[in-house]
């Protein structure tokens, strides 16, 4: 296990020199000249002449590229323009409720969709079956941001049930905190939960085809204990491998949901730095949700390992 | 057979094909508001009309006005354009680049792992992130959408074609053609790329799918096409600051954004149950 370990480590290497080299590489598709773009028009000459000493951007792109790799493995995101503030610190200010966003929709996801794809397949071409593949259909069809915006019409304005924008920390007062994430996990997790629910069925569909689930069967066992016992176990090895994808798509979603609701996490800090032309964090959070989604894919791997002996890890 | 019996029976079967013909109508109707905006629009989308702000839906503004006034329904009609344009000129451009990656990677065994490294490391991002990132280098506009979208979205392309390249590249008609003496590219271009003609159209209709969606995500976060360009990313933004009063202005667009999503999600999983049995999904 240690050496398989090392070895997917060792992998990701080359993953990261490239993302790092990408976003380093963001400030050269500037078009004309990056300084005078980020200074804005009242810059002085003088004023240029130094921002682009200070940037190294009058070294050669190879020199200025070493500079950025050092850089960064030594933890230095940079300085934000206009926050006044290390990018590092800036980004762990912001982390933790786009953290929250992102696991409270992937449990929303999965709630929803493993069960969903479950029943669906334990009768396939059935009504429950054709009405929850439609639904998924439309899940996966749905964009979330929108999503969100009915339902803020509809929970928030219309019924007044739940809060229509705003955040508290789960650690200062978990009421509150649940009371702001509901809309927000589920409409980030709903469309998820579709891709979950076809995925979870098709598995079942194919465990279910198994011998071994026949053999169940034929033994007398009650449908929910081959369903539960035999299957459902063998059909979560692929659905696990799902949610690292999923992921992905949380993440860059959660960034969406977070300018709806008025959510102080890494999407709005990084869409105000777009607005604000304040390079340096716009690097850093790209930077560090990638690195994350590369580690959390890690994680799913190992799970992965863990949960079917069958996969070696030679 | 012949191969005019051929296509014959290949066109038979996408039209018995339920989703393959749902989705392409939903994209066809969505393609002729698209081409036919000034003929069906009622108003001109860039009006601004502040003494008709934010009135509901009614026979004089189908589907109401937002708050500038506008017409939410000559709005939409408009925006499938550039929502149309923008998803269609993705799906080449990333076609193209993953043509030429994928074949690169596929054929070549010394240019393999550097090209798959690149791409495994702009996989790497999550989609929305990278495109944000890159408007904020480019600046918003159009163009930009497109290039930035058709980086994000490449790697995919490429990887598929890859796989594709490598699973025909020892088949036996592959290595009769070799020992007859054709060269690399002829062989690449002639006997292996119509292959990946399949897989291309399916991967395709998706992206062109993903691309609308994220061109309306940019949109509405204030960074894809200038503010002042009718697309249903920018129509929902301005409906979201008037939720409260006025629910009209962000449904229609994100209905319409939601149907042509549907079209091309059932073209693409028809096309795929149609031309490559082995991806069906149970």
């Amino acid at each position: 296990m240690t050496a398989y370990l090392v070895r997917r480590v060792a992998a990701l290497v080359p993953v990261l020199v490239v993302v790092v080299t990408v976003a380093f590489l963001l400030i050269h598709l500037i078009p004309g000249d990056p300084v005078s773009v980020m200074l804005g028009p009242d810059a002085t000459p003088a004023q240029i002449h130094a921002a682009r000493q200070a940037l190294g951007l009058d070294r050669p792109l190879w020199e200025q590229l070493l500079k950025f790799y050092t850089r960064i493995l030594r933890g230095d995101l940079g300085q934000s323009y206009f926050l006044d503030r290390p990018v590092t610190q800036a980004l762990l200010e912001r982390a933790e409720p786009t953290l929250v966003l992102t696991f409270s929709a992937l449990l929303v996801a999965v709630v929803i969709g493993v069960p969903s794809g479950i029943v669906a397949a334990a009768q396939p071409g059935s009504l429950w079956d054709r009405a929850l593949m439609l639904a998924a259909l439309l899940g996966v069809c749905v964009p979330g941001f929108w999503l969100s915006l009915n339902f803020i019409y509809l929970f928030a304005v219309r019924l007044g049930w739940l809060p229509a924008a705003g955040y508290a920390s789960i650690l200062v007062d978990p009421l509150a905190a649940l009371r702001y994430m509901v809309l927000p996990a589920v409409s980030l997790g709903f469309s998820q939960s579709a891709l979950i629910a076809r995925i979870s069925r098709s598995c079942m569909l194919e465990v279910l085809a198994q011998d071994y689930i026949r053999t169940a069967r034929a033994k007398g066992l009650s449908p929910a204990a081959v369903t539960w016992m035999h299957a459902f176990r063998n059909a979560l090895v692929p659905v696990v491998t799902v949610i690292g994808i999923t992921m992905a798509i949380l993440i860059g979603g959660a960034v969406v949901t977070e300018i709806v609701f008025n959510i102080p996490g890494l999407g709005r800090l990084i869409i105000s730095a777009v607005l604000r032309r304040d390079y340096p964090v716009v690097q850093g959070v790209i930077l560090v949700t990638a690195t994350a989604y590369v580690l959390i894919n890690l994680v799913v791997d190992m799970l992965y390992v863990l949960i079917d002996p069958r996969i070696g890890y030679e | 057979m012949s191969e005019a019996a051929a296509r014959a029976r290949w066109l038979r079967r996408l039209r018995r094909n339920r989703n393959v013909v749902t989705g392409a109508l939903i994209v066809v109707l969505v393609a002729l508001a698209a081409l036919f905006a000034e003929a069906i629009s009622t108003h001109d989308p860039r009006r601004l009309n502040p003494a008709n702000r934010l009135r509901p839906p009614t026979l004089e503004h189908y589907l109401g006005t937002d708050e500038f006034g506008r017409d939410v329904w000559s709005l939409v009609v408009h925006g499938s354009q550039v929502s149309l344009l923008v998803g269609a000129t993705t799906m080449v451009l990333t076609s193209l680049g993953g043509i030429a990656i994928g074949l690169c990677a596929g054929y070549s065994r010394r240019l393999d792992l550097p090209l798959m490294r690149v791409m495994d490391g702009l996989m790497a991002f999550p989609a929305i992130l990278l495109a944000i990132a890159l408007m904020a280098a480019r600046g918003p506009g159009v163009g930009n959408v497109i290039f930035a979208l058709s980086v994000v979205y490449t790697p995919r392309t490429a990887m598929l074609i890859r796989s594709t390249v490598l699973g025909i590249r020892e088949l036996d008609y592959v290595l009769a053609a070799r020992a007859l003496g054709r060269r690399d590219l002829a062989i690449a271009l002639r006997h292996i790329l119509p292959n990946c003609v399949g897989p291309l159209l399916v991967q395709g209709s998706f992206i062109f799918a993903y691309a609308i969606l994220a061109e309306a995500i940019l949109g509405f976060l204030g960074v894809g096409v200038p503010p002042y360009v009718p697309s249903w990313g920018n129509v929902i933004a301005s409906g979201k600051n008037v939720i409260r009063e006025a629910f009209w202005v962000s449904l229609f667009p994100g209905l319409a954004l939601t149907l042509s999503g549907l079209g091309l999600n059932l073209l693409g999983d028809g096309l795929r149950d149609t031309l490559d049995p082995r991806l069906r999904v149970p």
